[in-house]
């Protein structure tokens, strides 16, 4: 067996990215792992290829992600694309496929940097084909300039809907309507929250801008929508909801979607960490130190897969948990590190003060949060709202006797896309906590494996030659 | 708090289907249960209903599965009814395919040891790799042959226990759960359930699978029972390849492909390893070329729970009458039997079979694994 | 681009062009796509029908997470078509229900 890895990153995004610069810097030999073609995570999505025009629609904010790729040129670097981490064991073993071909490795130190995910959106229909999130209409525009060009209908909640609805007009494209479903509640209720936002102005600002950009386009716009059903037989026909007071069916053939973001926390689950429910986004976050360490040791996270802070905070979390990969490698005095860390802290600080408000400001509409009966909420098994509320009656605390019971997050995905909601449905039918039901028990392989890679390493142990 | 006359100690597959036969047998049954997240042998299990193979140590124990195997279909169809689910119970007899002939001839002849001892009653053939060929076009050619048990079979075990529970409700059980039990204390009239005041039951029957090691000894019991680590590994949908279940590979009723199963002592330790994932990914390849692009969505572990035997242990309390055991560590092919015919004895009646006390804990004491 | 796709494309001169076949339909892709994109841009909205209900599905989150894009390529099933960038001469089926086992030819 040969030698473990000084420092395994995993996730080329933002928090990856710095985090693999700042050990680099410090001359740690670092293996960065990433699951997608080109480095940049979903925020930078291919930022190394974009043509400038992209470049100009995407924005600034886009633009900025292209200077955290100047690491992939340090000598002490291993950057694997394409690479699909399918196991991370709590004695750092690294499991990953990259062309068919399972490979493991054995690291000093971890940093996990697996980044966020929309949260799913379920309401009766949700799953019709042309059917999709917000953020994935950017990722086509990100990698593939696809525009949605025939009159796409947004509807949802949360500061990236704004941003792709707006990025849509700048591009040519159209928008049929802009279906808010933010609860008219939310504002008031946020202002408690708003105090400490004001701390970064420049968020207030942005989103000023982009509504201005939204009303000059004219496009219909929709508060306090609610009682959305996605319709159509094979593909999503027309979007049906209820705002001001009125039903409205409005004919689309794209429907994107949006509720914000989460933390894809398949490998800290997968890990056994302790994870902690956050009622004002309402999701979990894993318990992580200020360094972004957990409680295993040399495992660290670093990013919005540590609750939603945005990229900005996730370069600075990155740029955190790389340093301090550094000083405990031996690399940095701690002396050294924390020089270097406090402004660091400083800039993290304040981008954290601003979440809360925008937070409870966006937080989803009740809903989605616990859909009416017929909605499918696992979408891979096809189970719906109304069966988990049965299993409940079968005596069912929490979701993995859900998932024993009916199959809910035994599919594919392995619980990313119904597992918030399965947690929220139980809890309000029991009346409970959503942090004492809990959440699935996650187990590896967190991405689908084929047999033959798995049998391929039945004879060979971590770091062995493949 | 309350008042019961059965308390039934453990909501997995043995305490349900105990539950539930006690419930067919006129008693008012109520079940304590731990919360979401327990030591699951329920939800972590490979569904077989299972004979071949069981009790070359104590043939009783062939006998009594083998009752269990016959019974099933009885239960299947009374569950189903209960309870609306499709069980996808399964019997058209099963393999334990072999790589090598010389662990095929191994299992042969402890086979035909175990038929020796039942005086010729115990069904099953060897076959050559052709003959097996022949029944499961599927194997690979490192396949020596296999034993064919005509009884065996399978069954989805999540839909059994959720049928199980359905019907128990559906009939008017009570199921108390989100805590393990933490004591039972005998009164000069039945039994205190956990801590004072507790819950007070005339009946108490343990069925707690590891938890029963703790419980037996205040109730004049003994459950020396230990954990024994299975991993599994579960593979996505395919289309019917498999028309038999076997020991190591089956596919459900859903098309789903499961791989097991490891064996591990590991204490209380439900984890996976990639170590025993590959080893087992490696056999089912060997055995079935077939899968080798099938894809792993998950791998689990899970706890048997062993007595130093293997086999069950059934025990009546002599010190505190009212109290009993049931353990075992195949829940899943017992539970005809479990639900069937030893919930009639203990709500009154007599022995199932002449050879009940074959599973009494007494066993332990007499030899050196106690 | 067929007329009834939902999205155009923004003008890229540098982009090569790439064919490939999606149900045995010869369709064209640019350099760098995803094969979901790819299969969205050509105005297809489903990838897969589901082993459970039957039930049409197609791209979710772009990001390979909800394997809702799930494809068959060149024989190999259950690919997820955001995760994989298209090749040329690439044959692509949607999913009908479960698997089969090994591989087959992509368009019989």
């Amino acid at each position: 067996m040969s030698d473990p890895v000084p420092l395994i990153v995993i996730g080329a995004g933002p928090a990856g990215l710095c985090a693999a610069a700042e050990a680099t810097a410090a001359g740690v030999e670092t293996l960065l792992l990433d699951e997608q073609t080109a480095p940049g995570g979903q925020i930078y999505r291919a930022i190394g290829r974009a043509s400038p025009e992209r470049q100009a629609i995407l924005g600034s904010d886009y633009g900025r992600g292209a200077r955290l790729l100047e690491v992939l040129d340090s000598g002490c670097l291993d950057y694997r694309p394409s690479a699909s981490v399918w196991q991370v064991t709590p004695e750092r073993e690294v499991y990953f496929t990259i062309a068919g071909q399972a490979q493991s490795l054995r690291a000093e130190r971890i940093v996990l940097a697996s980044g966020a995910m929309e949260r799913p959106m379920p309401f009766p229909g949700w799953t019709l084909p042309g059917v999709m999130g917000a953020g994935a209409a950017q990722t086509l525009l990100k990698s593939s300039g696809l525009l949605p060009g025939g009159g796409a209908v947004l509807a949802g909640s949360g500061p990236l809907l704004f941003l792709v609805a707006s990025q849509i007009l700048d591009a040519g494209g159209r928008i049929a309507a802009l279906v808010e479903t933010t609860p008219r509640g939310n504002s008031m209720r946020a202002m408690p929250y708003l105090p400490a936002m004001l701390r970064m102005p420049s968020y207030l600002t942005k989103g000023a801008v982009l509504l201005a950009r939204l009303r000059r386009a004219k496009a219909p716009h929709f508060k306090g929508a609610h009682n959305l059903s996605a319709q159509g037989g094979k593909r999503i026909e027309f979007l049906r909801f209820t705002a001001g007071g009125r039903d409205h069916d409005v004919p689309c053939s794209l429907l994107l979607l949006h509720q914000g973001v989460v933390s894809n926390v398949q490998i800290t689950r997968a890990l056994g960490l302790a994870h902690d429910w956050k009622p004002l986004p309402r999701a979990w976050q894993p318990r992580l130190d200020p360094w972004g360490g957990s409680a295993l040791e040399g495992i660290a996270m670093a990013g919005d897969g540590g609750g939603i802070f945005g990229a900005r905070a996730a370069e600075l979390q990155g740029r955190l948990a790389g340093l301090d990969a550094a000083y405990r490698l031996g690399k940095l005095t701690q002396a050294a590190r924390d020089a270097k860390a406090r402004s660091v802290q400083r800039a993290l600080a304040a981008e954290r003060a601003a979440r809360p408000f925008l937070d409870r400001l966006y937080q989803p509409a009740a809903e989605f949060l616990n859909p009416a009966d017929e909605t499918l909420v696992c979408r891979c098994e096809e189970v719906t709202a109304g069966q988990i509320r049965g299993f409940v009656k079968l005596g069912c605390l929490g979701p993995n006797q859900a998932k024993s019971f009916g199959r809910a997050g035994m599919g594919p995905c392995q619980g990313r896309v119904c597992g918030l909601c399965v947690s929220e449905i139980i809890a309000r039918a029991r009346g409970a906590d959503v942090q004492d039901v809990g959440y699935f028990r996650i187990r590896p392989p967190i991405k689908p494996v084929t047999l033959a890679e798995l049998a391929a390493m039945a004879c060979a142990g971590p770091n062995d030659a493949k | 708090m309350g008042e019961t006359e059965y308390a039934v100690i453990g909501g997995g597959l043995v305490g349900m289907a105990v539950a539930f036969g006690l419930q067919r047998a006129g008693r008012r049954v109520t079940v304590f249960d731990e919360g979401d997240v327990a030591f699951r042998a329920s939800r972590g299990n490979f569904g077989l209903v299972w004979v071949q193979g069981k009790g070359a140590g104590l043939p009783d124990y062939a006998r009594w599965s083998r009752l269990s195997a016959a019974l099933w279909p009885e239960l299947a169809a009374e569950l189903e009814e209960a309870s609306g689910l499709k069980l996808e119970l399964s019997q058209p007899g099963g393999f334990d395919i072999c790589l090598t002939e010389a662990e095929l001839a191994a299992k042969a002849a402890s086979m035909a040891a175990l038929r020796a001892r039942l005086d010729g009653d115990y069904p099953f053939e060897v076959l050559g790799h052709n003959r097996l060929r022949e029944m499961l076009p599927a194997i690979g050619p490192k396949v020596a042959g296999a034993i064919y048990g005509p009884e065996d079979g399978h069954v989805n075990p999540l839909y059994l226990l959720r049928a199980l529970t359905a019907a128990f409700l559906g009939r008017g059980g009570r199921i108390e759960n989100g805590a393990a039990v933490a004591e039972i204390a005998p009164l000069a009239w039945g039994f205190r359930i956990g801590a004072a005041p507790g819950w007070r039951a005339e009946k108490v029957v343990l069925c707690a699978g590891l938890g029963n090691a703790r419980l037996a000894p205040l109730v004049g019991l003994n459950a020396p029972v230990k954990p024994n680590r299975g991993q599994v590994l579960i593979c996505e949908r395919a289309a019917p390849f498999l028309p038999y279940p076997n020991l190591h590979v089956r596919q459900t009723g859903e098309g789903t492909v499961q791989i097991g199963a490891s064996s591990e002592d590991v204490g209380l330790d439900d984890g996976t390893t990639p170590q025993a994932m590959a080893a087992m990914a490696k056999q089912a390849v060997d055995m079935f070329p077939v899968l080798e692009n099938i894809r792993v969505v998950r791998a689990w572990g899970a706890l048997r729970i062993m007595s130093p035997d293997g086999h069950p242990i059934y025990e009546a309390s002599r010190a505190h009458p009212g109290a009993s055991l049931v353990t075992c560590h195949s829940g899943v092919t017992l539970a005809a039997c479990h639900a069937l015919r030893l919930a009639p004895w203990i709500a009154g009646g007599s022995p199932p079979v002449p050879y009940l006390e074959s599973f009494s804990a007494d066993r332990f004491a007499l030899s050196p694994a106690a | 681009m067929p007329i009834d796709s939902p999205f155009r494309r923004l003008p890229d001169a540098q982009a090569r062009t790439l064919a490939f076949t999606f149900a045995g339909r010869e369709l064209e892709a640019r350099e760098g796509d995803s094969l979901a994109a790819a299969i969205l841009a050509a105005g297809i909205a489903t990838t897969r029908h589901t082993p459970v209900s039957g039930a049409p599905r197609g791209p979710y989150c772009m990001i390979g997470l909800c394997f809702e894009c799930l494809v068959e390529i060149d024989g190999e099933p259950n690919r997820q078509a955001c995760m994989v960038e298209v090749r040329d001469g690439m044959r692509v089926k949607a999913m009908q229900g479960a698997r089969g086992l090994g591989k087959g030819p992509a368009d019989e």
